[in-house]
């Protein structure tokens, strides 16, 4: 039986979902145009006004938002309301090592903890179940985000943030959890972890996960799905627009439904910002409609993917969203972190190093691994040692604190690194996915 | 009264160390003695040469990257505790050996040659000299 945390919305017809999207929009475009100079200032620009703004139907009109926007408004920019009214922030890694910093009322949180306790629900939760949050707690949206529906829906959770294997296990077994939350590459390792452990998936207590953050294919789902015997359901989400819970998939594990009641989706033409028709395959570009703090209107996602508003078997009626199938940008999702390779840059250019690297991702035992390769520069080389393994281990502890996440530096000989047409190739991602 | 080492970065790879050899052998470049530094990534070949400026040279133009340094080669009589009354003086004279490394004489059968990386090559072979024991300078290397 299909279960819903808010029936009357997520079931709710076309015809309602377009008339709660046209008044939230045009209130929304109000509150941005009075509160937010950065934004208002590029609707100028195009001549707009907010009175130009009648319903959903004139979105197209409006400004795009990009990264790049986010970079230049940081931190306080794009606020929509005064740091007297914000109770939180969120942040994930920008495009050249600024973070993105997104703000929350409490009420955008109590919002965002509902999306997710939708995402929960689909997935069979109820107040019976033991939610256990694997996704890392902090500035991560993954942690707080599932950590707060899953308290909606009235789970027992389990806050383990992420790492420690063992100890995730241990509370699986001995609390026995039902709900499984974190990254899909993650949720492989705990699977194969417990395989080895001799567990087999009619001993493991687990029913569900919600698994998000990073890519991950069909087979991957099956994998999972088989070594922890249970069903695996995509979730998506982005800091800049709450967290995870901007979509999620039901049980029919055909697309997610995003929650339009929050959030309007659209697709365009990443090259020349034109909206497509449903179905075409393109950049997804959202518009927060209920956000008070943090309130950004055509907001490009750079994540390339297709829309259906088919209807769906599990009875909800939000458009669904395919798995993103690429990014317009160069942006890389490394265990489930956003990593540009302009942030890597940075750091070799500022520890002295070439701007001469290659980086190489790759997933060994369900984990994706980073390796930085650097040229070595006669410079740089001495006939100690010591000294060139310093040297290594310091630019591995400056990628670290830039990225977020380890990276290892492979020191190689000069020009071996692949030139193409006389360009580098700096990415070359390994991982099947 | 020191020797001129060739330090080359090689990768850590098959065939890299081939490639340093297969450049000196086609020189004719005579290494007089040769060590390898190495990690799992990388290595770093040290060699001291017959002749340092061809091989500098020929290592550059091949774009090897490379550095020379200054090291100490000391003669040792072969027979027991030779290298130990070496490192006794270093050790009284308080001077740390950074990396050493052996090779058995050419024509003085009965010698062995220790080069050793410290940090002053002067206080070294000062310290040395007083024991008696004495460097080897880089045309005696090449002449060997």
């Amino acid at each position: 039986m299909e279960r819903y945390y808010q029936p009357e919305i997520e079931c709710a017809s076309r015809e309602q979902i377009k008339a709660w999207q046209d008044e939230r929009l045009v209130k929304q475009v109000q509150h941005v145009w009075d509160n937010v100079p950065y934004y208002r200032k590029k609707m100028e620009e195009k001549g707009l006004t907010p009175a130009d703004i009648k319903s959903s139907d004139d979105l197209y009109k409006l400004p795009f938002l990009t990264k790049d926007d986010l970079r230049q408004a940081y931190p306080y920019g794009l606020m929509g309301k005064p740091l007297k009214d914000c109770v939180r922030i969120q942040s994930t890694s920008g495009t050249t090592g600024k973070r993105v910093v997104a703000f929350y009322t409490q009420h955008d949180i109590d919002l965002w903890e509902d999306c997710c306790a939708r995402a929960i629900m689909a997935a069979g939760g109820t107040d019976e179940d033991v939610c256990q949050v694997s996704y890392g707690y902090g500035l991560f949206t993954g942690g707080p985000g599932l950590n707060g529906g899953s308290h909606k829906v009235g789970c027992l959770t389990i806050p383990t943030s992420s790492g420690n294997t063992e100890r995730q296990i241990m509370f699986i077994q001995d609390l026995s959890a039902t709900i499984l939350c974190c990254t899909p590459s993650y949720a492989a390792y705990i699977g194969e972890t417990m395989k080895e452990m001799g567990l087999t998936p009619d001993q493991i207590p687990l029913k569900a996960g919600i698994f998000g953050a990073e890519a991950w294919s069909e087979e991957m789902r099956q994998d999972i799905q088989n070594t922890l015997g249970i069903k695996a359901y995509d979730i998506y989400g982005l800091t800049e627009l709450s967290g995870p819970g901007v979509s999620f998939e039901c049980s029919e594990q055909t697309g997610m439904h995003i929650n339009e009641d929050h959030f309007i989706a659209e697709i365009i033409d990443p090259v020349t910002g034109e909206v497509l028709p449903e179905g075409a395959k393109g950049e997804l570009v959202f518009t927060s409609i209920t956000k008070e703090a943090f309130p950004l209107l055509r907001y490009r996602t750079r994540d390339i993917c297709t829309l259906s508003r088919k209807p769906c078997s599990c009875g909800r009626t939000h458009v669904r969203m395919s798995k993103p199938m690429g990014r317009s940008d160069d942006m890389l999702i490394i265990r489930g972190v956003n990593v540009f390779p302009s942030q890597i840059e940075a750091v070799l250019l500022n520890a002295g190093y070439p701007a001469n690297y290659q980086i190489i991702i790759d997933r060994v035992k369900s984990t994706d691994t980073l390796d930085v390769q650097v040229e070595m520069t006669p410079e740089m080389f001495t006939d100690n040692m010591g000294e060139i393994k310093k040297r290594q281990s310091e630019l591995e502890a400056g990628l670290r604190s830039m990225l977020g996440i380890s990276a290892r530096v492979v020191l190689v000989a000069p020009k071996t690194i692949t030139r193409s047409e006389g360009k580098a190739v700096r990415v070359i991602d390994k991982r099947k996915i | 009264m020191s020797l001129k080492q060739i330090s080359i970065f090689v990768e850590n790879k098959p065939g890299k160390l081939c490639d340093v050899t297969e450049l000196l052998a086609k020189h004719g470049i005579d290494m007089r003695a040769l060590s390898l530094a190495e990690t799992t990534d990388f290595g770093i070949v040290r060699i001291i040469a017959d002749d340092v400026f061809k091989a500098t040279t020929v290592l550059k133009d091949e774009g090897f990257i490379h550095n020379v340094s200054s090291v100490l080669g000391v003669a040792i009589p072969d027979e027991p505790g030779g290298l130990h009354r070496v490192l006794e003086v270093l050790r009284e004279a308080g001077i740390n050996v950074e990396y050493m490394y052996a090779f058995l004489g050419g024509k003085r059968v009965d010698h062995a040659y220790m080069i050793f990386r410290v940090e002053d090559n002067k206080a070294a072979v000062a310290a040395l000299r007083v024991k008696g024991i004495r460097c080897v300078d880089q045309d005696e290397i090449a002449d060997l």
